[in-house]
């Protein structure tokens, strides 16, 4: 992972166009956003993002403040510097003969990747790591001949003791901001 | 009780302390505008186009502290409502707009002036509402008045459909709101308040640079307790001016691109800003890299994304500015800077900036002193965009909080009549006068009408010169004389105020000015001045676009090439 990529871990509340009101600001203040990963969280009502900004391109800081401004976003954190757990889940669907199959299958399982469908040209592979993982099997994947690829993007957490964002999703936001 | 939705929305505003709505009706609001009968404690002024209902929202808003609101219908009254709601975006102002929709089996199938209006104004807005059903409302609208008037204000829309007005259910108002996502820091943090009086204690040639934060929070006390104690000078923004009596030993005017040319200098000499309730405009700083270079930064704001986004910052502290001043002020020591205050008036009489050379033709400056002379400083003045605006920042001078109503951040012309509307209404006993270029005057001109159905006794001064003048000087300066777009033929102003039956004067020479304004305010209610001034005078101080804040254009000989004077100490 390269130094510059920040990994922010939002709380969002799930309510209608919250997506659209986070991508409306990306796009206003011109942040270049790498990926953005949605779903529930572990509270009622509130949904957690991980969003990757390239620090190279964007002030991490100004979007981490700007997101904590729209009101449905209950909490952020820039999680980059925590001992973290990142992790990307990619299909990639790869054409194969009989020829390559098992060459193939040998790759998958030194990846410890998944094999998730067969047809008589392809196969589609389930893999889950970090961003440099998946990137290694891309590569190996490549001289097959790559179909289709699908990723998730980055999902992130602290490692451990419940990260900062844990305990009922109502911290007040006010400690982080004191130190700002 | 059941109610309708439009009378729970009226009851929900009597709740919020809601005396007037600026609104214009429509379709999808007949059940509103049909319950408005039942609660005569909301006044409700029609204006002549929503743009109007929206800055007379906000002019209200900034002349009372209170939220403005205004009402439009769907569709076209919705979008006319959008340069009037980035105007308070931008400037911090607080504002509920309330926009009709169409029904809701109608919504998303291009209905009959149907327009997604919360998509329009996401990004100027400090949140908004589509209200899904009538059950929703109250709360909603109690959000929407917390939104708005708390933390750093700002803008909130509500859109509701017509059927939303019209179904009914039980009415409970909400007691409080519960937004988790909304906890605005209000207290400073102790240890970011003592270094800052650690630097402050420390400073020998300090300045206070002191915004719009200052008039919002009502810290006007405890800046001047801080800047009497550490003896340091106030400078302020555009939208800082009343913050700080300008009459005070310690004021040195107004920063930035036509700000006091000693000011800029302070700002550059100085070895420590403190930055209140401001957010570092390039309009205030000119080129950041060359802004304040020998400075260290104290930045106050309420707005934890503002610090450190256009500068650099040494201490921020977030926090209302008010309590933070408090919490400075406690361990602030009494201190002397004789000589750097000494440096500053030597300066205010070397460039003094705001000097009125003689002339035969009428100057404007002139105007707005003599409006400045007969009002005793104690109108409301409210202004449009440009030279006029510049002028009146300039040349009148302001000791009270929130007299300078003026469109900083967003540049509005056409702001200028129906926020002075907004103000007068909001500020009945206080004198309010209108300084318009005969420009913008033109953008918002209809609500001449409004102001004579519902007697609201505006004072208007035309500064007309025949030209969209600041762009005139930018092609003076630096498009050699093209004026392209910018001479304006102009209707005779005296005709149309006839026209509304408002009493009007044109004014040509400078032995006028005086019994002019004189007559305006002996008139019980509106009245208008058309001053046919110089057209090509140009406003100075001017730090060039580009330039840093030493590099200032100070008043040359008229027919005198311009040329950038370094007056840096």
């Amino acid at each position: 992972m390269a130094a510059t990529k920040h990994t922010l871990v939002a709380l969002v509340e799930d309510k209608p166009g919250v997506l659209n009101r986070m991508a409306s600001l990306f796009r206003r203040r011109g942040f270049n956003i790498e990926s953005i990963a949605v779903g529930h969280s572990e509270l009622p009502h509130l949904s957690r993002m991980t969003i990757v900004v390239d620090g190279a391109t964007t002030m991490v800081e100004q979007v981490r403040k700007q997101l904590d401004k729209v009101v449905d976003v209950v909490k952020v954190s820039d999680i980059s510097g925590d001992d973290m757990i990142a992790r990307e889940l990619a299909l990639i669907k790869v054409y194969a003969t009989s020829a390559t199959r098992s060459e193939i299958i040998e790759i998958v399982d030194i990846f410890r990747a998944n094999i998730v469908d067969v047809s008589p040209d392809s196969l589609t592979i389930e893999v889950t790591g970090d961003e440099d993982k998946v990137n290694s099997l891309l590569n190996l994947l490549r001289g097959f001949g790559i179909k289709e690829i699908t990723r998730t993007g980055r999902v992130a957490m602290s490692r451990g003791t419940p990260g900062p964002l844990a305990g009922g999703g109502r911290t007040s936001r006010a400690k982080e901001r004191k130190s700002s | 009780m059941k109610m309708s939705g439009a009378q729970i929305l009226c009851e929900s505003m009597v709740k919020e302390g809601v005396e007037v709505i600026f609104g214009f009706t429509g379709g999808v609001l007949l059940p509103l505008y049909d319950t408005f009968p039942q609660y005569p404690q909301l006044r409700h002024i029609l204006v002549r186009h929503e743009q109007g209902a929206a800055h007379a929202a906000d002019g209200y808003a900034r002349a009372t502290g209170k939220v403005g609101v205004c009402l439009a219908t769907s569709g076209p009254g919705a979008t006319n409502l959008v340069t009037g709601i980035a105007n308070a975006y931008l400037d911090s102002s607080p504002m509920v707009a309330i926009t009709g929709q169409v029904a809701r089996p109608f919504i998303g199938r291009d209905a009959f002036q149907e327009i997604d209006i919360t998509g329009i104004t996401l990004p100027i807005t400090k949140h908004n509402y589509l209200v899904p059903d009538t059950g929703s409302l109250a709360r909603i609208v109690k959000e929407a008045f917390h939104l708005a008037r708390s933390g750093r204000p700002g803008p909130v829309l509500i859109d509701i459909p017509r059927d939303v007005f019209v179904d009914e259910v039980e009415f409970h108002y909400p007691a409080r709101v519960n937004l988790p996502g909304y906890k605005p820091t209000l207290e400073g943090h102790p240890a970011q308040v003592r270094k800052a009086v650690k630097l402050i204690n420390e400073a020998h040639q300090p300045v206070i640079i002191a915004g719009r934060g200052v008039i919002i929070s009502g810290a006007y006390d405890e800046l001047k307790y801080l800047a009497e104690t550490a003896q340091v000078p106030v400078i302020t923004t555009l939208l800082g001016i009343g913050c700080f009596p300008e009459s005070h030993v310690l004021s040195f005017g107004m920063l930035g691109m036509h700000g006091m040319a000693y000011a800029n200098m302070a700002v550059s000499a100085a070895d420590l800003i403190v930055a209140i309730g401001m957010r570092f405009d390039d309009r205030a700083t000119a080129r950041t890299s060359a802004f304040a270079p020998h400075a260290r930064i104290i930045h106050i704001d309420i707005d934890p994304a503002e610090i450190g986004k256009n500068v650099r910052v040494d201490v921020p502290i977030v926090g209302d500015v008010k309590l933070v001043l408090k919490a400075l002020n406690e361990l602030v020591i009494s201190s002397e800077h004789v000589a750097w205050v000494r440096q500053l008036d030597d300066w205010r009489q070397e460039h003094p900036s705001v000097e009125i050379r003689d002339s035969e033709g009428l100057l404007p400056q002139f105007v707005i002193r003599k409006i400045y002379e007969v009002t005793g400083g104690e109108a409301i003045v409210v202004t449009g965009v440009g030279q006029n605006q510049m002028w009146a920042a300039q040349h009148y001078w302001y000791n009270r909080p929130a007299s300078l109503i003026s469109s900083g951040g967003l540049g509005t012309m056409g702001f200028e009549l129906p926020a002075a509307m907004g103000a007068k209404v909001g500020r009945p006993e206080d004198t309010v006068w209108c300084i318009a270029g005969d420009g913008g005057f033109q953008m918002t001109i209809q609500e001449l009408a409004t102001i004579v159905q519902e007697k609201i006794a505006v004072k208007v001064a035309i500064l007309n010169n025949g030209y969209l003048g600041m762009v005139r000087q930018w092609q003076e300066m630096f498009y050699q004389r093209r004026y392209v777009a910018t001479p304006l033929s102009g209707p005779d102003f005296i005709k149309i105020a006839d026209a509304y039956g408002i009493p009007a004067l044109r004014v040509t020479r400078r032995e006028e000015v005086v019994p002019a304004v004189e007559q305006a305010m002996a008139e019980a209610g509106p009245f208008i001045i058309d001053f046919k001034i110089e057209p090509e005078e140009n406003v100075y101080p001017m730090v060039p676009p580009g330039a840093a804040v030493a590099e200032v254009l100070e008043e040359p000989e008229k027919g005198v090439a311009v040329w950038p004077r370094r007056s840096t100490p």
